[in-house]
């Protein structure tokens, strides 16, 4: 069974006088070790879906099936803690907790799961040595870069050991070559067998996904296998020769 | 998450604002502290009533003479010799209720010892007098029946008395002169400190009735037995209007009054005096504690203020607690043990204000403080429940949020 199954997935948003329907019936089938980027307008419920993903949110009808559990008829309660087991996220703001330090950023899904002090304290380090950012562990996100910071944010979404990363605009608020990096970053995850889900409006970014789905008006109006993804490590050569 | 891990985040978090946490719990300190202090002053006073209550004599009925009406004209209360030693003997022995009637001769004059006098007051008194008037007898011996009987030269003396004529050497068995007549101090009276007055109750010296008025008074009082005072104990648990009533109608009676004519005698319920003076020290401190009470209600407002700031402020802290796995419950429980955190260390550091504040007032204003374990418990445990309470609605207010809306709030 696929890592990720949606049938005929609706969602309504219920105002006072109207209503707006965000997601008109998508179903969609996402292997395990895919890289998909999900590319749409603003207002085309690109957003709404992976909110529907990531268990932020509950669909207001079809079923969604996430490594073969039911999610769409869980308790909030369930859905937390599938957040916490399953799914890593990744912010376009990156969404560190300001005056505390990296590794306590990337111990927080830990604390949820009631693991041990000193257990949360090395898997966290370990994840931000993944990163690269092993000498940065007891800086304070204002004391990094951007980019730091929203490998950080990766190393957060790592330490649970997920089956999903979710990225949302993850290098919306970052230059091109630290967006490279990142994507690098992301690519080399899913190259270990990670899946990686990420909405994006920019078409250069959507590149480095191995499959491509478009959204508009609540509905997918594409879904493309990408031949040829970006890699990310050309890229940054490229990047370095025109800088030279 | 364990409550461990929610206690270390409050108090990061309390850290993170010092100055708008210090000035949160700046509300609760002072209400803890006012609570404590307020008790303390006013158990103090109840405590000062108590004792008052305990040196008079409890169940205490005083009969004074009163006025005589003379050919139409009234004369002054206590104008005449109306009470005799006799209405004393007859009250103790016809009224059930009463438990022991103590009649009292007054005089006052100058006593000497060697080189020392002074001038004190001096009473005559049976020996039912010390369990009336709740005397106790610090070292000797009180009177004999003998004593009483022969008009014997023997006396007690009071603490003030005894440190002014003797200072610290032992007056048992001395000499001392009253009024010129030789007396031998057979026991000293144990202290009793001020009177509801303020008078030095233990200014004073007590010897057989007999005595005071054979020996020392004289004149004109000693042919007609009439005594200043009569001091009557009414057993514990009888009904005192009863008894007041039935004294009344037995020395109208003995003093052969006609139906129209008035009282003779006064008679006064000293206890039920004190006992409305207790009450009243109660309702003060009762309303000590609620005025300060409301000051610590306002603390916890200032709490449930800023915890309302705080939830606004973090609401993205929340969304990606939320995000990572946070639940309802552990976002109610991080910031109700925030807001308990503030108050419970609010309500430490008002104790010490308190127990100090207590003490400064004890100090400075020279009232008595009684601090009491209990009001302390009282006051923290308040303190900590208001922090539940104050701490609740915003702490269910941040745990009620959506993760997306959170997430996304600017």
């Amino acid at each position: 069974m696929p890592l990720i199954v949606t049938r005929n997935l609706v969602k309504e948003y219920r105002m006072e006088s109207y209503s707006v329907t965000a997601l008109r019936g998508v179903s969609l089938e996402i292997a395990a070790g895919e890289f998909v980027a999900v590319m749409g307008p603003s207002g085309s419920g690109k957003t709404t879906f992976m909110n529907l993903l990531g268990c932020l949110d509950s669909p207001t009808g079809g079923e969604y099936f996430l490594a073969g559990e039911k999610v769409s008829e869980l308790s909030g309660d369930a859905l937390a803690a599938l957040r916490n087991r399953r799914i890593g996220f990744v912010f376009q703001n990156f969404n560190l907790l300001p005056r505390t330090s990296a590794v306590e950023n990337v111990e927080l899904p830990l604390l949820y799961c009631n693991r041990p002090r000193e257990e949360r304290r090395q898997r966290a380090l370990a994840r931000l040595a993944e990163v690269g950012l092993a000498d940065r562990a007891h800086h304070q996100p204002s004391q990094l870069s951007g980019g730091q910071q929203q490998r950080v944010a990766i190393a957060r979404a790592l330490v649970n050991d997920p089956v999903l990363i979710l990225a949302d605009e993850p290098t919306g608020a970052l230059d091109t070559r630290t967006s490279c990096e990142l994507m690098g970053l992301l690519q080399q995850l899913n190259r270990g067998g990670l899946t990686v889900v990420l909405v994006t409006h920019e078409r250069d970014v959507a590149a480095f996904a191995s499959c491509i789905i478009s959204f508009r008006d609540g509905h997918i109006v594409d879904d493309q296998r990408n031949a040829d993804p970006v890699d990310a490590r050309e890229m940054l050569k490229v990047l370095d020769r025109e800088a030279a | 998450m364990t409550l461990l891990a929610s206690i270390r985040i409050a108090l990061r978090a309390l850290r993170v604002n010092k100055l708008r946490s210090s000035l949160t719990m700046l509300g609760i300190i002072i209400g803890v502290a006012a609570v404590i202090t307020m008790i303390a002053i006013g158990s103090g006073a109840q405590a000062r009533v108590e004792e008052q209550i305990q040196g008079l004599g409890t169940n205490l009925i005083v009969l004074h003479p009163g006025s005589v009406t003379s050919g139409g004209v009234r004369m002054g209360a206590g104008s005449r010799f109306t009470l005799a030693e006799e209405d004393a003997y007859a009250v103790q022995r016809e009224i059930a209720e009463v438990q022991a009637a103590a009649p009292q001769l007054r005089g006052t004059g100058q006593v000497v010892a060697a080189n020392n006098n002074w001038s004190t007051a001096f009473y005559g008194v049976t020996p039912e007098y010390f369990e009336v008037r709740n005397w106790v007898i610090a070292a000797g011996k009180g009177f004999e029946p003998a004593d009483l009987t022969g008009s014997a030269k023997v006396a007690l003396v009071g603490e003030t008395v005894a440190r002014n004529l003797f200072g610290d050497a032992d007056p048992i068995g001395q000499v001392i002169r009253i009024r010129k007549v030789p007396f031998t101090v057979i026991g000293t009276l144990e202290r009793k400190g001020q009177s509801l007055m303020g008078q030095d109750q233990d200014d004073v010296i007590l010897m057989p009735i007999s005595t005071a008025r054979n020996r020392v008074l004289g004149g004109g009082q000693a042919k007609q037995r009439s005594v200043g005072t009569i001091f009557i104990k009414v057993r514990d648990g009888a009904d005192m209007a009863a008894a007041e009533s039935q004294m009344r109608s037995l020395l109208r009676q003995r003093h052969r009054l006609q139906a129209g004519q008035d009282d003779d005698f006064t008679l006064r319920n000293l206890s039920e005096v004190l006992a409305a003076r207790e009450e009243s020290s109660r309702i003060m401190a009762l309303l000590l504690a609620a005025v300060a009470s409301v000051s610590l209600l306002v603390g916890g407002i200032g709490i449930m203020n800023i915890m309302l700031v705080s939830v606004t402020e973090r609401t993205r802290e929340i969304g990606l607690r939320m995000a990572v796995g946070a639940r309802a419950r552990d976002i109610l429980t991080q910031f109700l043990v925030e807001a308990v955190t503030l108050a419970l260390i609010g309500g430490l550091l008002g104790i010490l204000l308190g127990v100090g504040g207590s003490y400064a007032v004890g100090h400075f204003a020279e009232w008595r403080t009684e601090l009491n374990a209990q009001a302390i418990l009282l006051a923290v445990s308040f303190a900590a429940a208001v922090g539940v309470f104050f701490g609740f609605y915003p702490a269910r207010k941040a745990s009620r949020l959506l993760p997306i809306e959170a997430l996304r709030y600017e």
